[in-house]
This record gives structure tokens, C-alpha cells and sequence, in this order.
């Protein structure tokens, strides 16, 4: 029963081609995690050893100790306030940036160099970007807000750009015809159709900077974090404990705001 | 060049400055494959020309090089003393104020409300510092409810465009066109997308407010019956050439046949 007999009165069959590539890239891909987790030398005892750490770090941390609240109020201010400048300047300079790099706006000299800058700005943690600034700038809240800027550029822009890119041509095509100016086209063609998305992407960059903000300090970079490792390294594991509690307390009431915001902007 | 053209024009009556010439118009998206073959043709000042034709013969784009949303290949479009063909850069915007463009999908600026979306039939007027600040002048704000009311969308200046029918955005396309206060209209299958009855309400308006105003309209359409119905003068396409041109009742059988081949479909 050969395929190409088809003049007798035979069942057609219709068989879905397979995707070779597909199926040899997961294999490998299997094989590989295999080899790597080969390399990673687990066995029981070093897993009861963990375990044992573990609930002994746990045990230390609890009850969370709340006592130095001046010292932890004012690391989460400085956390905050560095997310929400970071936010607010790296939403401005997004802007620009990413309609500078929409392929489907801009010519392609002006898109590489735009996407050359986003890519850099993508290209490290933003705490590898708050060592360099603390370098540049000295120890505290400046070194961090302008990490998270840099970092805020990387993301919005990039996003900006491709929601842009994703816009429908239509609404262009008939604003063009009216004779209006670029920057018309823009305002009334481009942006309607992007600004609820370009909120949503704001609303979530400001989550991510401000559970960055809690981390940059590490570094030297200033906000909560600093106070973190330093309890860390003092081994009060129950003020650990109370950071995190109230991290995570801020957290969320970013997100409650967060889901506020999307809402007035839907 | 132009001034010349546009001064032995500035003598002609009004009627003939809003006639259209094209002369030997060529348009290849990829080099040796033109897409209009050299479309040659003169619309009078007045009145409505229905294009009909196959998909794909090149109907939107000849319709779309007029205003260039498309650009020409090769040949001239005339129209008021400039040939637009030539035309770049802020010539060209301001040529297209004075061209009114009806889209199939209606094009409306879908998260706007009604009354921005026939404000923005103004924009080639204003700054976009104003457009931005929707800082239209009172007589455009004004124009702009009198057109809502002729088109009959009057109670709909507050809503989006997203949340109207596709005949009541056809009319909020067409008060949009006709808030450029244009010396041309053309439209691009203004009907296909829309059911037989609201089809004939929409042309019938687009005509009415084309005939109030004495300005000439270019309408692209594949229903042979509606372009009998409402053109004064049919051209018919065929594979990026103009194979008839006259008027409606003289488009008969043998003609729809090189149009759009075959016979079957007619009986």
C-alpha cells in the first residue's frame, strides 16, 4: 500500500510530519541535564547534613525580633524611595528609547543604536551595575536609584519597543492620510494603542525595583539590604528574620497598589 | 515646475481643479512585477467613480498611490495644478488634508473616543503639541458635532470607537474624512465588511455628503450590483490594466467576463 496509490478505492491516510530538529534538540537536552545533575555529587548524607543546617538556621530565626524597628523602618523607606525614583526617572527615559528602537517607526539607523543601548542596559544584574556605580558615586541611596534606572531602561524600553511593534498599522495608515504630522501620527496613531500596555509594563517594573531596591544593598548601594547582610553577617538570625517578615509586607502591599493602578488604567 | 502648473490652474473654475488625472501610472512591489501596469485615466470633478475588479487586480493600491499611502513606480497623478506622485516631505502632508479617505476596516482609532476620532480629520491643521493637549479651535470642535449629526452619530461623541457596530464606525470614518473638508473622497472597499443592508445605508450617505459638497468620489467595490447602483461612471480592473471604463449601464455580460474571467458565476 504505497502513498501515491490513490486510484483504487484505498483509505488516504494523513500522517503530521515530524519536527527532526525538534525531537533531536530534546534529547540532547535530555542527555544533558542528566550530565549535569551527574556533576552535582548529591548523596544522603550531605542531604541530612542540610537538612539539619537548615533547621537549626530556622530555630535561630524564630521568634523574628523586632526590637531595632528604627533601624529596619528606615532601611525599607530608603528600599522604597530608591524603587520609586528608579521607576519614575527610568519610565521617562524609557519612553523615548523605545520608540527609538520600533522597527516599524524608525529607519534602522536609528533603531540598531537604540537597541544597542537597551541590550547594554540588559546586560548585567543590577547589582553588578550597583558595584560599578557605588564605585562611580560613593556608598548609598545614588548608587542603587541610578542601578535601577539603568536596569528599568533595559526592561521598559525593550517591552515599549516591541508592543510598538505590535501595533496595528490601520489606525496609522488613516491618520497618515488626514496629511498630519509625525508627532500627530504618534499621539493620536500609536500612542492610545500602546499606553495601557506601557502602564502594565511600569506597574511591574516598579515591583521588580523595589524587590531590587532590597537587594542592591548588599552592595554598599543603600536601602534594606545593607541592614540584611549586616545582620547576617552578625549572625541575628532573628532580625534576619524580621527584614524578611516585613520585606515581604511590602511586597505585597506594592502589589495591592499595583492591581489598583492596572484597574484606573484598563 | 509646479508653480507654473499651479498658477495656469489658479485661472480654471473651481470644478476642474478638483478633476483627477493619472496618467500612465506604474506600481511594482517587486521590480519587473508591476501590480499596475499603466493605469491612465481622468476623473471629472464631480461624481462617483466606482473601481471594481478581482482581489488583488491592484484596486487598493491605485487608490492608495493617489494619496500615497502607496508610492507610485512610474507616472503622474494630477490634482490640483501638483502632481502628487512628485510630491515628499510636508508638500505631501499638505496635500493630503484636501484628500478624504474611507477605509474597509474602518481604521478608527479603536481606543479613542468618537469625537477624537473626527477630530482627528484636523490633525494635518494643527500642532502636535495641541493635538496632543486635544486643543482643536472652536470651529473645528463645532464642525465636528455638525458632521456627527449628518452622519447620524450625534449621541455617540462620548463613546470609544471599539464599542460601535461596523456601519456606525463607517460613519464616524466618513465624518472623520469629511472634517478634512476635502476636495477629493476615496474609498477603499468602504462596504466589504459590512452586512447588504447597512452596505447601501453607507454608500448612500458617503454619495449624499459627496453631492452636498460637489466633491468628487473614488470608490473602490467588488459587488457589481451596489457600483451599478450608486456610480456614475464604472472602471473595471483586470490584472494591473483598466479593461472598461464607461457608464453603468453599458457594463454588460461580455465585459464582467474580462474582468473577472469565467461565466459560470453569472447566470
Amino acid at each position: 500500500m504505497t502513498s501515491s496509490d490513490t486510484t483504487t478505492a484505498v483509505q488516504r491516510r494523513y500522517k503530521p510530519k515530524r519536527n527532526w530538529l525538534a525531537t533531536i534538540s530534546y534529547i540532547l537536552l535530555g542527555v544533558y541535564l542528566v550530565y549535569v545533575l551527574s556533576l552535582f555529587d548529591v548523596n544522603t548524607g550531605r542531604l541530612a547534613d542540610g537538612m539539619e543546617h537548615g533547621a537549626n538556621f530556622l530555630g535561630r530565626m524564630f521568634p523574628p525580633n523586632f526590637e531595632r524597628y528604627n533601624l529596619l523602618i528606615e532601611g525599607l523607606l530608603e528600599s522604597m524611595q530608591i524603587a520609586i525614583i528608579a521607576t519614575t526617572a527610568g519610565v521617562v527615559l524609557s519612553l523615548p528609547v523605545g520608540f527609538l528602537a520600533a522597527r516599524n517607526l524608525m529607519p534602522a539607523w536609528v533603531t540598531w543604536p537604540a537597541r544597542l543601548l537597551i541590550v547594554a542596559c540588559r546586560s548585567f544584574h543590577p547589582v553588578i551595575v550597583a558595584i560599578l556605580f557605588v564605585k562611580a558615586v560613593g556608598f548609598g541611596a545614588l548608587a542603587g536609584t541610578l542601578a535601577l534606572v539603568v536596569a528599568s531602561i533595559g526592561f521598559i524600553a525593550k517591552l515599549f519597543a516591541e508592543a510598538i511593534e505590535e501595533i496595528s498599522l490601520k489606525q496609522i495608515e488613516a491618520i497618515r492620510a488626514t496629511g498630519a504630522p509625525f508627532g500627530s501620527v504618534i499621539i493620536f496613531g500609536v500612542l492610545p494603542q500602546v499606553m495601557g500596555r506601557f502602564i502594565g509594563f511600569t506597574s511591574y517594573q516598579l515591583d521588580s525595583n523595589l524587590r531590587n531596591s532590597t537587594m542592591v544593598g548588599i552592595v554598599g548601594a543603600g536601602g534594606i539590604g545593607g541592614t540584611l547582610f549586616a545582620a547576617f553577617q552578625r549572625f541575628d538570625y532573628d532580625f534576619v528574620s524580621a527584614i524578611l517578615i516585613s520585606i515581604i509586607a511590602l511586597i505585597m502591599a506594592a502589589e495591592g497598589i499595583n492591581n489598583i493602578m492596572r484597574r484606573l488604567y484598563r | 515646475m509646479n508653480q507654473t502648473a499651479a498658477s495656469s490652474l489658479a485661472h480654471a473654475d473651481a470644478e476642474t481643479s478638483r478633476a483627477l488625472v493619472i496618467k500612465n501610472l506604474v506600481k511594482e512591489y517587486t521590480p519587473g512585477k508591476p501590480v499596475l501596469s499603466g493605469i491612465s485615466l481622468e476623473l471629472e470633478a464631480r461624481g462617483i467613480t466606482a473601481i471594481i475588479g478581482p482581489s488583488g487586480t491592484g484596486k487598493s493600491t491605485l487608490i492608495r498611490c493617489i494619496n500615497r499611502l502607496v508610492d507610485p513606480t512610474k507616472g503622474e497623478i494630477l490634482f490640483k495644478g501638483k502632481d502628487l506622485a512628485k510630491l515628499s516631505g510636508k508638500q505631501l502632508r499638505l496635500a493630503r488634508r484636501h484628500i478624504g479617505m474611507v477605509f474597509q476596516e474602518y481604521n478608527l482609532l479603536e481606543r479613542l473616543s468618537v469625537m477624537e476620532n473626527v477630530l482627528s480629520g484636523r490633525l494635518g491643521y494643527v500642532s502636535p503639541f495641541r493635538a496632543w493637549l486635544r486643543k482643536f479651535s472652536e470651529a473645528d470642535m463645532q464642525r465636528a458635532f455638525e458632521l456627527l449629526d449628518q452622519v447620524g452619530m450625534a449621541d455617540f461623541a462620548d463613546q470609544r470607537a471599539d464599542a460601535l457596530s461596523g456601519g456606525q464606525r463607517q460613519r464616524v470614518a466618513i465624518a472623520r474624512a469629511l472634517m478634512q473638508s476635502p476636495d477629493i473622497l476615496l474609498a477603499d472597499e468602504p462596504t466589504s465588511s459590512l452586512d447588504p443592508k447597512t452596505s447601501v445605508e453607507i454608500l448612500d450617505l458617503m454619495t449624499e455628503q459627496a453631492k452636498i459638497r460637489n466633491i468628487p468620489v473614488v470608490i473602490n467595490i467588488h459587488d457589481v450590483t451596489l457600483a451599478k447602483r450608486f456610480a456614475d461612471r464604472i472602471v473595471g480592473m483586470s490584472s494591473g490594466h483598466v479593461v472598461y471604463d464607461g457608464a453603468p449601464d453599458g457594463l454588460q455580460d461580455e465585459h464582467l467576463k474580462a474582468i473577472y474571467g469565467g461565466e459560470d458565476w453569472l447566470s
